[in-house]
């Protein structure tokens, strides 16, 4: 396991993502075999099951090292993860056990029907053959997951370097069916087990934010407006009555959808669309906090589907049976896009994203400004002639989006950062009025000047009134101007209301804490639906 | 009056001797100060007397200033004032550290200062001392809290940096200038090359001045041209993260060595190379070894773990109680940097 061990030391290190990679082009040119499909398989969540309690592993550890129950919680509180905690706690090994991450796994599910005695008497032999890193593997390896910082796109990255192949085909092979025992590595990159030719997605085509006045992008008649959706943006693939669903970061996210695929398997025809998928319920657009309910789930339970049920918003078409249609003007694929789309009645959860109506360009202004009423982040202005260019092109698509909303809002808590700048706070609370007490309605952490961060962080330093752990609860004093996207009522959040990417639009120095905003007067931002 | 009370009682200022009319490593200026060692937040600055250990006695007057009084004795010697006998004991920590012992009618009070029962290449080592009280630290009370032998430790940095020569890179450590630079010299003396920080080289020049032996080192200066320093050591503060100064440096490998490292989390957040475990503090087996060794009726525990090591030591059968100071990493990461106006440029 030394490998696998060192491995994960190399990645947890660092917080590049070029260095992630090598580590992980590294293991995959000198692991065996079945040790580097493990790999992909734990990072991928393709985890066997848990075979042993942790209450038994606490348990255990507890009555090898003779510590009892509040200075192990003690020691749990400061280390933050079991497995670790499990792994410092315990004595020096004893003898050296040496197994392949396969051999690991293996026995690890050999081990799961077997009595607790015969789990113990396994679990104790392993941790007194293992080092304290080899430890900690181990212990992760029976329950948890690898929250170290590797996504399925880096992971997916590494092996495109190793191999050449094609990364979206990489991601598809490494979400499709396999096992383990029953596919080689090099297999596995080729793709044996899948047939990446029904899966093959186009890469997209991007939009820049308009950067002139509308008079000068020509006559309004020569341009197609949308609304700029606040979701996902997304790419059904439908070939051979297989369904694929692509995120633009590259990523394969089929199965979080389930009602996407079954409502495209109602079309006969094969396509790739492109649009954004949304959380969306009784035809309204809610807010991205809760798609985020959506995203990244192991299983999407039936509740789930119920509460945040995803809508997609169909923008283009890039193929139809077969055809690429991505050099065609944009007005002709729309139209075709609208015909495919009115051969049968539209299932539901599929949507047309609607054109805006115009005469001219002043008429936009209003449109715009209204967006956010309907959960939509501004306009999509797209030439009429543009073909579906490969990623982003200036010209043909521009972005006009909504100027942000603001609220003035006061300090409470500050927290260090990070990095490089992990000896300055970075990390602050704000709060605003309720009645003669104060409400926290944002966290944020981005907008200010490396010069006004050393500032703030001297005057946390001198103001902070209380500790809990890194966290520093200062004087109300400092008032900032918050930016954000979008406000909604959320009966999650102490103040009522949740905020969507809130940031520090500048230090307010001139602005006393009793000016700033009440919670009242950021609840009137929220506009009626 | 208790015959404890006679000799300690804490006070806002720091721990006091009411009987020898003068204070353990104050935070307030006082007219008497005996100082366990030079760490910023023992040693502070405004008190009107002094008085340490001869091997402290530079580093206080490089840090404080030429011109404060101070008075020095050798380990193991003592003193009598005011009727109090007081003597400095070694504590392993960095060097000059000591701990405090008070004797008045038979009564024996012994304040640990910080502490490091493991022995290194450099500092005096650790000697427990029987008292009747003990007032100990507890940075890293909790058992999680083990460190490895020094040879391992020096196999560890050493064969990073081999390796980090084989990969061309310039291996830079990360350590507070008093304690932990002199620590890493003498761990990495003879693997190569080593270059120093000007705060630390001045402080070692101090050192060195008082008669103490140092590892060779050299000065890093932001003068010196890169290729000087292609493949050697550096062994610079903790506020050097970052810096311009670091930047220049093209391929340099980074390591923070504090015993925080210990737990992932704090190795993973600080954008460096690597982090390794090297404590100037008594590990959880070495706070409880010398507890019982000093075989004291009454224990005050301060610095960082005090309500979790009092607990245990009570549930063991040892009467101890907090005692809150203002030591401690946090008060020591900021006198540090106030102290020694750190370049970075
Ligand atoms: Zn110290
Ligand atoms: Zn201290």
């Amino acid at each position: 396991m030394k490998q696998f061990s060192d491995l994960i030391s190399a990645i947890e290190i660092t917080n590049k993502t070029n260095a992630k990679i090598d580590a992980l082009v590294h293991y995959f040119s000198t692991a065996p075999d079945k040790d580097k499909l493990w790999l992909i398989a734990l990072f991928t969540g393709k985890r066997p099951s848990r075979p042993v309690k942790t209450t038994l592993m606490k348990e255990w550890c507890m009555e090898l090292t003779n510590i009892s129950e509040w200075l192990f919680l003690e020691s749990y509180s400061t280390v933050g993860d079991l497995g670790e905690t499990l792994a410092l706690l315990l004595p020096e090994p004893t003898y050296n056990l040496d197994l392949s991450l396969n051999e690991w796994m293996t026995q690890l599910k050999a081990l799961k029907p077997k009595s607790d005695e015969e789990k113990k008497a396994f679990v104790l032999k392993a941790w007194r053959g293992l080092e304290q890193q080899e430890r900690l593997i181990f212990n992760k390896l029976i329950g948890g997951s690898f929250r170290i910082g590797v996504s399925k796109k880096t992971l997916v990255n590494a092996l495109a370097k190793l191999t050449n192949i094609d990364a979206n085909q990489l991601m598809h092979s490494i979400i499709g069916n396999w096992e383990v025992h029953s596919i080689a590595f090099e297999e596995l990159v080729h793709g044996k087990h899948i047939n990446y030719d029904n899966s093959k997605p186009y890469p997209f085509c991007l939009a820049y934010a308009l950067e002139k006045n509308l008079s000068e992008l020509g006559e309004p008649d020569d341009w197609m407006v949308e609304q700029k959706w606040d979701g996902i943006r997304g790419q059904i693939v439908k070939r051979n009555n297989e369904i694929y669903i692509w995120s633009r970061g590259e990523e394969l996210v089929t199965k979080q959808f389930p009602e996407l695929v079954e409502a495209m398997s109602n079309f006969k025809n094969d396509f790739v669309i492109d649009g954004e998928i949304l959380a969306m319920k009784d035809n309204d657009i809610l807010l991205f906090n809760d798609l985020q309910k959506r995203l990244n789930r192991k299983n999407v339970t039936k509740k789930l589907l119920e509460e945040v049920p995803i809508g997609f918003k169909a923008y283009d078409i890039l193929e139809y049976n077969g055809n690429d249609l991505r050099e065609l003007p944009f007005e002709e694929r729309r139209r075709r896009l609208e015909f495919m789309f009115n051969l049968l009645a539209l299932p539901e959860h599929i949507e047309l994203s609607f054109l805006v109506d115009f005469k001219d360009w002043k008429e936009l202004y209003t449109i715009r400004d209204n967006s956010r009423t309907i959960n939509s982040e501004g306009l999509m202005l797209k030439q009429k002639k543009s073909p579906y260019h490969t990623g982003r092109k200036k010209g043909d698509w521009w972005k006009w989006k909504l100027d942000p909303l603001t609220i003035d809002a006061v300090m409470i808590y500050a927290q260090k950062g990070s990095g490089r700048r992990s000896s300055k706070y970075t990390d602050y609370t704000f709060a605003v009025k309720k009645d003669d007490a104060l409400v926290t309605v944002a966290k944020a952490y981005s907008g200010l000047t490396d010069k006004e961060i050393t500032e703030i962080s001297q005057w946390v330093n001198k103001n902070a009134i209380e500790k809990f752990g890194p966290v520093r609860t200062v004087k109300p004093e400092l008032v900032f101007e918050i930016a954000f996207e979008g406000i909604a009522l959320s009966k999650r959040h102490k103040s009522g209301v949740a905020l969507r990417f809130p940031r520090i639009s500048r230090w307010r120095r001139d602005k006393p804490v009793d000016e700033i905003d009440t919670i009242e007067t950021v609840k009137q931002l929220i506009t009626a639906p | 009056m208790s015959k404890e009370k006679q000799l300690i009682k804490f006070t806002k200022k720091g721990i006091f001797c009411p009987k020898g009319k003068f204070y353990l490593d104050p935070w307030y200026p006082v007219d008497y100060a005996i100082i366990s060692h030079g760490h910023a937040d023992h040693a502070r600055w405004g008190m009107k007397r002094y008085l340490c250990t001869d091997d402290s006695k530079a580093i206080l007057q490089h840090r404080l200033g030429a011109d404060i009084s101070i008075e020095s004795i050798p380990y193991d010697a003592s003193l009598t004032i005011n009727g109090v006998k007081v003597s400095f004991h070694p504590a392993g920590h960095v060097i000059g550290s000591a701990q405090i012992r008070l004797e008045y009618k038979g009564y024996i009070v012994v304040f640990s200062g910080d502490y490091k029962t493991q022995p290194d290449f450099i500092s005096t080592p650790f000697e427990p001392i029987k008292c009747n009280t003990f007032i100990t630290e507890s940075t890293f009370g909790l058992p999680i809290y083990n460190w490895k032998s020094e040879n391992t430790l020096q196999n560890q940095l050493q064969s990073w940096v081999k390796t980090n020569q084989a990969n061309n890179r310039t291996s830079v450590f990360l350590g507070y200038s008093l304690g932990k630079a002199q620590r890493l010299m003498s761990i990495l003396d003879g693997c190569d090359e080593i270059y120093v920080h000007r705060a630390i080289h001045n402080l070692n020049e101090a050192i060195f001045s008082s008669g103490i032996e140092l590892p060779e080192t050299k000065l890093w200066s932001a003068d010196l041209d890169k290729k000087t320093l292609q493949n050697k050591i550096i062994i610079a503060p903790p506020a050097l993260l970052g810096s311009r100064m670091l930047k220049r440096i093209p391929n340099v490998a980074t390591a923070i060595c504090s015993g925080w490292m210990q737990i992932r989390g704090n190795r993973r957040w600080q954008a460096v190379d690597a982090g390794f475990v090297v404590s100037d503090h008594a590990d959880w087996n070495g706070l409880i070894s010398t507890v019982k060794a000093t075989e004291a009726q009454q224990v005050y525990v301060t610095h960082g773990s005090q309500a979790v090591f009092s607990k245990y030591l009570n549930e063991i059968g040892i009467k101890a109680d907090e005692l809150k100071t203002e030591y401690g990493d946090e008060a020591l990461a900021k006198a540090e940097k106030e102290t020694e106006n750190i370049e970075t440029k």
